[in-house]
């Protein structure tokens, strides 16, 4: 109940500037595509309908129709799905692992500690893009190794954070007390330790978002990423792009479409973190 | 005074030491990932790598290239060898020297990447330090605005949506992001989408961290002081404030030129200019690890020697950063 209101209140926050509403509206209007796709379409994303290629924006197909005459309108609000599941399973995965090696490495002795640290630092100085097309190279185009790839070279990212949050948390005299009392190291983890370190590490998860959506759309848009029939938003600039000297409303409809889901989650994610973190909400 | 020296000097030799030891690290970690990847290929790696063009004659010629026939430890070896040696295999279609291709196209994606940073150098530092000294300015409100947006979108659809309205709608720049005929002009003239494409993020990107910087150095006791002094603002603004909000940007650069770099690539193949994007980008196409393995252990290389450079550059400007290192200790 506490944490529903706290979280309540946050919103509150995020609300009370002009940039945070744009950025949860937007966010309310991606995620919802994105849930009740098969709803909000209005035609099947798939469905060929080659005598009505390039159609102009009009009552049946309110943003026209693509290359072979599929709804765009409908393959957008699947695309959000996709897009959703990439970013939100990737940022999940990278979360658990990256939060759960900073705690280990914050308690580990500090020649082992260090060790986890280079081996952080070594994964955060590849370049993502490019390690992406190595492995693609070789595994060829997947949607499961853009989530594998996006979520190790972000673990890194949230392992730092976790472990300087807990660093500054280890010697706080409320768990002294319970370490004198005779908790067991899982428990002060799980009950005290994860619960005070979440807030910064889900910001940072928020502010993630727009930086999957841009590297799974990037990599579908060389062809690299999510397979057909799944269409991602860059398989749909891509599709565009290809035959932009027919028409450019395609390229331009999926390429704001993309423009807009990147923005809506860094204007949300930078919110989010003002209205969390006083010292900054200070500042201003 | 000769002791605080001696300790400063090895406290930076230490911190140098460090740095070129994570450098070697990541650059053997690089060449080991990509040995492993082109090792733990599944199925019959000729086949896989080639893909469908793997007629048994190319099959043969690429096992013997790659010294697939030879046993793991020797071929890591091999590869380490070549490597040291500036020997980056061969292209298994053309049968030309990996390194020879890349240097042809090197100067492309550098020149484009370093024009990019050098625009939002040029442009983002003076719109931050503007918006810092007219805080609340109309101009400041739009920046704040624009620079989120420009950050926000990925730059291949900035770059798509520059060749759409210059090179399309208006016709006023070419469609090609590199000249034919060979000719400054031209080839300056072709620049300009694929840089812009690039830089826009990173123009909104400097001015914001610029601005934050600024505000927070102006607030400095340092700052107040030199004004009381009855310094003039312009010298109190650029001079003494500048230098030290300066250093925060220096290294996001550094950062940034992975991501850039990254960029970079899709921002070739939008424009279809050449460089280490469409060298990866055709050469995944073609299924030519090789050209693959040897252009992305480049960029690697590059981004890795690039942050060294950097990280070097913001200790000896700032020496506080040698303090954060683990065992650096509380001098200073």
């Amino acid at each position: 109940m506490r944490a529903l209101a706290g979280a309540l209140q946050v919103l509150r926050r995020v609300c009370a500037t002009l940039t945070g509403t744009t950025g949860l509206v937007i966010v309310g209007i991606v995620l919802a595509a994105a849930l009740f796709a098969p709803w909000v379409a209005t035609a099947d994303p798939d469905r060929l309908d080659v005598m009505n290629r390039f159609a102009a924006p009009s009552l049946a197909h309110w943003l026209g129709t693509d290359h072979l005459g599929r709804d765009l309108y409908s393959r957008l609000v699947h695309g959000a799905s996709v897009a959703m599941s990439v970013a939100l399973s990737a940022i999940a995965i990278a979360l658990g692992l990256g939060t759960g090696l900073g705690i280990v490495a914050a308690y580990l002795p500090a020649r082992l500690e260090r060790f986890v640290l280079i081996v952080f630092d070594v994964i955060s100085s590849f370049p993502s893009m490019v390690l992406a097309l190595a492995i693609v190279a070789v595994f060829g185009p997947s949607t499961l190794i853009v989530v594998v790839i996006v979520a190790i070279t972000l673990t890194p990212h949230f392992g730092r954070v976790a472990r300087a949050q807990v660093l500054t948390l280890k010697s706080a005299p409320f768990l002294e007390a319970e370490r004198i009392l005779g908790a067991s190291f899982p428990r002060i983890v799980f009950h005290h330790v994860l619960p005070n370190i979440l807030g910064p590490l889900v910001i940072l998860a928020s502010m993630d978002i727009p930086v999957v959506i841009t590297i799974e759309a990037g990599l579908s848009f060389l062809g690299l990423g999510v397979r057909p029939p799944l269409a991602s938003w860059g398989t749909l600039i891509q599709d565009g792009y290809q035959f932009l000297s027919d028409s450019w409303v395609p390229v331009v409809v999926s390429s704001l479409a993309l423009a807009f889901a990147t923005l809506g989650f860094t204007l949300f994610g930078e919110a989010l973190r003002d209205a969390v973190d006083p010292r900054i909400r200070r500042e201003r | 005074m000769s002791a605080a020296g001696a300790t400063r000097a090895d406290e930076l030799l230490r911190y140098v030491g460090s740095r070129l030891l994570t450098t070697v690290l990541i650059v053997v970690g690089a060449m080991l990932l990509l040995f492993a990847l082109s090792a733990v290929v599944p199925g019959d790696p000729a086949t896989t790598l080639l893909g469908p063009q793997a007629t048994p004659e190319l099959s043969r010629r690429f096992i013997t290239e790659m010294g697939l026939d030879q046993p793991l430890p020797t071929r890591l070896w091999r590869f380490f060898a070549n490597v040291a040696t500036g020997n980056l295999g061969t292209d298994v279609i053309s049968g030309r020297p990996v390194a020879g291709l890349i240097r042809e196209v090197l100067p492309y994606t550098l020149l484009l990447t370093f024009c990019a940073i050098g625009l939002a150098v040029a442009i983002g530092v003076p719109l931050g330090i503007y918006a810092s000294t007219h805080r609340g300015s109309v101009l400041d409100n739009v920046l704040a605005f624009v620079s989120v947006a420009f950050i926000a979108v990925p730059s291949f659809v900035i770059a798509i949506f520059l060749l759409l309205i210059f090179a399309i709608w208006l016709d006023w720049l070419p469609v090609l992001g590199a000249s034919r005929t060979g000719t400054l002009p031209d080839e300056l003239k072709r620049m300009i989408l694929p840089t812009l494409a690039l830089a826009l993020g990173w123009i909104g990107f400097i001015a914001r961290l610029v601005r934050a910087s600024m505000l927070e150095v102006m607030g400095e006791p340092y700052i107040r002081t030199s004004r009381a002094y009855g310094l003039p603002e312009w010298l109190v603004t650029y001079k003494y404030a500048l230098k030290n909000a300066c250093i925060p940007t220096i290294t996001i650069l550094g950062m940034g030129v992975g991501r850039l770099l990254g960029g970079a690539v899709l921002v070739e193949i939008v424009f279809a200019r050449p460089g280490l994007g469409r060298l990866i980008y055709g050469a995944i196409s073609e299924r030519n690890y090789p050209v693959v393995q040897g252009a992305v252990l480049v960029v690697v290389v590059l981004f890795v020697v690039v942050n060294l450079v950097v990280d070097l550059g913001y200790s000896a400007i700032d020496p506080r950063i040698r303090h954060d290192t683990p065992d650096g200790g509380a001098a200073g």
